[in-house]
Order: C-alpha cells, then structure tokens, then sequence
C-alpha cells in the first residue's frame, strides 16, 4: 500500500494541534500523532455507482465522532468498511498501525431486533462476545458485573429479548458491545428507533462510559442535534462521490446536559454544521 | 351467565368431535348406510378397546410407530446436515434447487417400485421410501431456514470476532431451526403416510396399515374403523408432540 502518495492528500481531516506537527513516518505506515485511525485512498463502488473515490480521513484517538451528511452519502457506508463488515474496492484503513482483525471492535446496529440473538437471555448476549478474548472465567464475570453497575440496570437481564421493550434490547446491545473493552467503538444510528425517553436514558449512560473510560467511537445519525450533543467532532459528508465537508470540533465539557444545548458554543457549532449540510444537499 | 360461558368456552374444541359421534349415531340408527358397512360408535369404540386389551392392536401400532420413528431418524441425521451444508452455499443450492424441488414435489408412493428392486420387499423398503420421503420435506426446509438466516445477526457475530464456521455454529443454525422444526413436523407427518401405505402393499404382516387393509377384506368393520382411528390418533399425537417440542426448543420463533 502506497499510503505515502496521499499524505498531502487535502481533504484528510487532521485534529486540531495534530496538523502542525509534522506526520511521523513509520516507513509505509504513515500517521498524524494522536491518531488512531487512518484511512487512505478509500475507493467503493456500488455497480457504475461510485461512492468513494480517493477518500482520507484521520480519525483521532478517544474522541468521538459523529458523522453526518445528506442521505445515501454513505454514512454507514463508510462506517461498515472501517468495521471491516463490507468490503472495499481500493484503499487502506489502519487502527494504530493494525488491521481491523487484530482490533477490538463494538458494533452497535440501527436495527436491533435483528442484532441481539433471541435464543439467549439478554446477560448471555452481552457475555457472547467476551468468548472472544483470552480471559479467565473470573475476569469475564467480573466484567460483565462491572458493565452491569454502571449502567445501572433496572431490568432483569435473564429474560430473554423479546420479552423486552425495544429500548431494553438496544441496551442490552450496546452493553454487548462495550463488554470487550473495545478500541473502537461503532453506533449505526443507534437510537433512531427508539422513543425520546429511552433515548435519553441510553445516552446519558453512554456518556457515563466514555467519561469513565474514553474510547474512539464512530456515530452515525441523521439527528444534528443528538449529533452535535455526543460529539467531540462533528465529520459533515458531501454527496457522493463522498467527500469531507468540513471536521467541526465540539468541547463542551462532559457530562453534557439539557444546559448544553443552550450555549452559544453548542448552537454555534450546530448553527455551522446545517449551514454546511444544506450547502451540501443544494449542491 | 359467566360460569355458562366459561363452560362453553372450555367445551368448544370436544363440540366438533361430539357432533361427529352424533351425527354417526344417527346415521346408524336411521340405516342411511348399510350396517355391515358402517357399524355404531359404540361397536367401533368396542373393537378399539378389544384390540388394546387382547394386544393385536397395540402390537400393530408399536410397529407402525417403529417403523416411522426409524425412518424418521434416519431421515433427520441424514437430511439436517445436507440442508445446512446446502443453505450456507448460494452456488451448491442454485445448482442443486430444481432436482431437490423436483424430487420433493414427486410423490413418495410413486418410488415404491424403484425402492422394491434396490431393497427387496422386506422391511427395509418402508423404511427407506419414508425416511426419503421426510428426507426431502426436512432437507427443504432446513436449507431454506439457513438462507434466510438474519444477515445482520451473521454481521453482528463476525464483528464480535467469529470465525465463519462459529457464524455457523452459533447463529445460521440456531436462525435455521423454527423452519426446520416446520420441516420436521410435516417430515414425520409424511413418513406416517408413508408407512402405512407401504404397510398395506408391500408384502406386511403386521402394522396398522396391514391391520387396516386385512379387516377391509374380511369385512370386520368395527375393527377397520378402530385401525383408521388408531392410524388417525398416531398422526394426531406426533404432530402434537412436534408441536411441543417446537415451543420447547424455538421459543423465539415468530417473535
């Protein structure tokens, strides 16, 4: 892989202090400090449909970013390739160096009913994944109760998912997610099917992580201001063939609140963002 | 009022079979059959007990259930496997489609002949027509239940760290089961009907099909009767039982 051609490659995102320094060069390998994941000449084609053609990005380490765009940008699109779940025509995505397969990934689906496994009780879902990994029975059950805590669950987590509201199936597959202690973390739309309270609820908690513990995560959504309010980084999306629009940082401190969404930083960067994203669809 | 209805409701379902017992009652008594042909519930019932007491009757019915449930069996081990080796391949399913939908659709009945000569008449040649007959039902069905497996569920395993074949093991197989389950109950359902057929024309000495065939041409009605309702309360009870076992094992199925 020729990752060095597209280092001066203008339309890679770089964070904010990351951009002056110059990128290390680790021979073929190539990253900004800070980064975590990197993306190099992404090219994918849908038929004679192309979607991504020379696509860069730097994702940063422990932040999380929300992407947002006009439909059929391919916003999950972009996430499924860097999860390593569709495959790509072109290109090169590297964690810290390494291959999605040598890296701890959450994935959390739009569509939940059809992510957890109805054949489990929900506290076996969300100890599936942990077969994964090499650690004693002790470490496995210690982890889950840990999760379990700081979630702070109200429900029964033997009854099996479909004796649960929708809601409670999105947590317990955002739980099984997390259980892995992952590297990156990945929510496709993760509450576009649930109701306002439900949302709130699994958003609050989801922070609650992040604060104990950051982790890089992709959101994908089609709701700025839920994008805006969970992220350090707001990635606006052009119409295809895919490019970045703009990378809007977001550091409001945490936890964020109703409050946030009145501040001027918070209606400013939002503000930006739509004015961005309508440039975009008008294109 | 609501105790009645309450009674009804708990009557309905032994409501049908009660207007049957009545309506052959009176046929009887009015000779709207001639008796030789059609004998009194009460006569019919008689044979059914007479024939459980003296033993004939259960000796015949425990060969029939044998026979099904080893035709049965061979048909799950060989045709569970095949099915989800045939699902999980797009390219070994389109190849094979037709002439797996071609030989499902031809009737089991039609390959007694075939399987006379590859088995002789003896008991292996039930056997092997109904265990292919139900082969066929559980193959489709389990194939079909793999590819139609919940993609996302797949997606979700692999992202989680599976290998192809634990994809397999731990998701396609348990997404496979309600349709097999389905295939099961019609597969055994259809070994049933096969073996009693074969009972009655491939050189039987025992079964109920034998049993039914024989008291036919002697004329002992009650007893015909009595076999058709014993042959009839076998296909009953297993489809039941499949039933059961489905809400046991595919709890989550349909929800």
């Amino acid at each position: 892989m020729q990752a060095l051609k597209h280092m001066e490659a203008p339309q890679a995102a770089r964070p904010p202090g990351a951009g002056e320094i110059a990128g290390m060069d680790l021979g073929h390998r190539w990253y900004a400090p800070g980064t975590h994941i990197t993306i190099r000449g992404l090219h994918k084609t849908f038929g004679a449909h192309t979607l991504y053609d020379g696509f860069d990005l730097d994702i940063p380490k422990g932040k999380i970013i929300s992407i947002f765009g006009p439909n059929g940008c391919g916003k999950s699109t972009l996430i499924n390739m860097i999860a390593g779940i569709l495959p790509y025509d072109k290109g090169q995505i590297l964690f810290d160096g390494k291959d999605v397969h040598d890296t701890r990934i959450g994935y959390v689906f739009q569509n939940y009913r059809e992510a957890v496994f109805p054949w489990m009780r929900a506290i076996d879902n969300i100890r599936y994944p942990l077969k994964y990994l090499d650690l004693s029975k002790g470490e496995k059950e210690a982890r889950i109760d840990r999760l379990v805590e700081s979630f702070d669950v109200k429900i029964d987590l033997n009854k099996y998912p479909y004796q649960m509201s929708g809601g409670q199936q999105q947590m317990v597959s955002i739980m099984r997610a997390l259980v892995v202690d992952p590297e990156v973390l990945f929510l496709d739309e993760p509450f576009s099917a649930l109701d306002y309270e439900m949302t709130q609820f699994l958003r609050d908690r989801l922070q609650k992580v992040f604060i104990e513990r950051p982790v890089t995560t992709l959101l994908v959504s089609h709701d700025l201001d839920e994008a805006v309010y969970l992220a350090d980084y707001v990635l606006l999306l052009s119409r295809n063939p895919t490019r970045i629009a703009d990378f809007v940082p977001f550091d409001a401190p945490r936890p964020r609140s109703a409050e946030t969404t009145l501040t001027p930083d918070f209606l400013r960067v939002k503000g930006h963002s739509l004015e961005i994203f309508q440039r975009e669809v008008r294109k | 009022m609501k105790s009645s209805e309450e009674l009804m409701s708990k009557l309905q379902p032994v409501l049908g079979l009660f207007l049957l017992v009545v309506f052959w009652e009176l046929a009887f008594e009015m000779r709207l059959v001639d008796p030789v042909l059609l004998p009194s519930p009460a006569q019919s019932f008689q044979a059914f007990w007479h024939g459980l007491e003296e033993g004939s009757l259960w000796a015949d019915l425990r060969r029939t259930v044998a026979r099904t449930g080893i035709s049965f069996a061979i048909a799950l081990v060989i045709a569970v496997p095949l099915g989800i080796l045939l699902g999980s391949s797009d390219k070994v399913y389109r190849a094979l489609e037709f002439p797996i939908d071609f030989f499902r659709s031809t009737p089991a009945s039609a390959m007694f002949p075939l399987f006379l000569i590859l088995f002789g008449s003896g008991e292996s040649t039930k056997i092997a027509v109904a265990a292919f007959g139900a082969a066929l039902a559980i193959l489709f069905a389990t194939a079909y239940g793999v590819m139609n497996a919940r993609k996302q569920r797949q997606l979700a395993a692999r992202v989680m760290g599976a290998s192809r074949l634990q994809v397999l093991s731990d998701v396609t197989i348990w997404e496979s089961l309600p349709q097999t389950f389905v295939g099961m109950r019609s597969g055994v359902s259809l070994a049933l009907v096969i073996v009693i057929v074969a009972e009655m024309f491939i050189g039987s000495t025992d079964g109920l099909g034998q049993r039914i065939l024989k008291s036919q041409m002697v004329f002992d009605m009650p007893d015909m009767y009595a076999s058709i309702f014993a042959a009839g309360a076998l296909g009953y009870l297993l489809n039941l039982l499949f039933i059961v076992a489905e809400r046991r094992f595919v709890h989550w199925g349909g929800k």
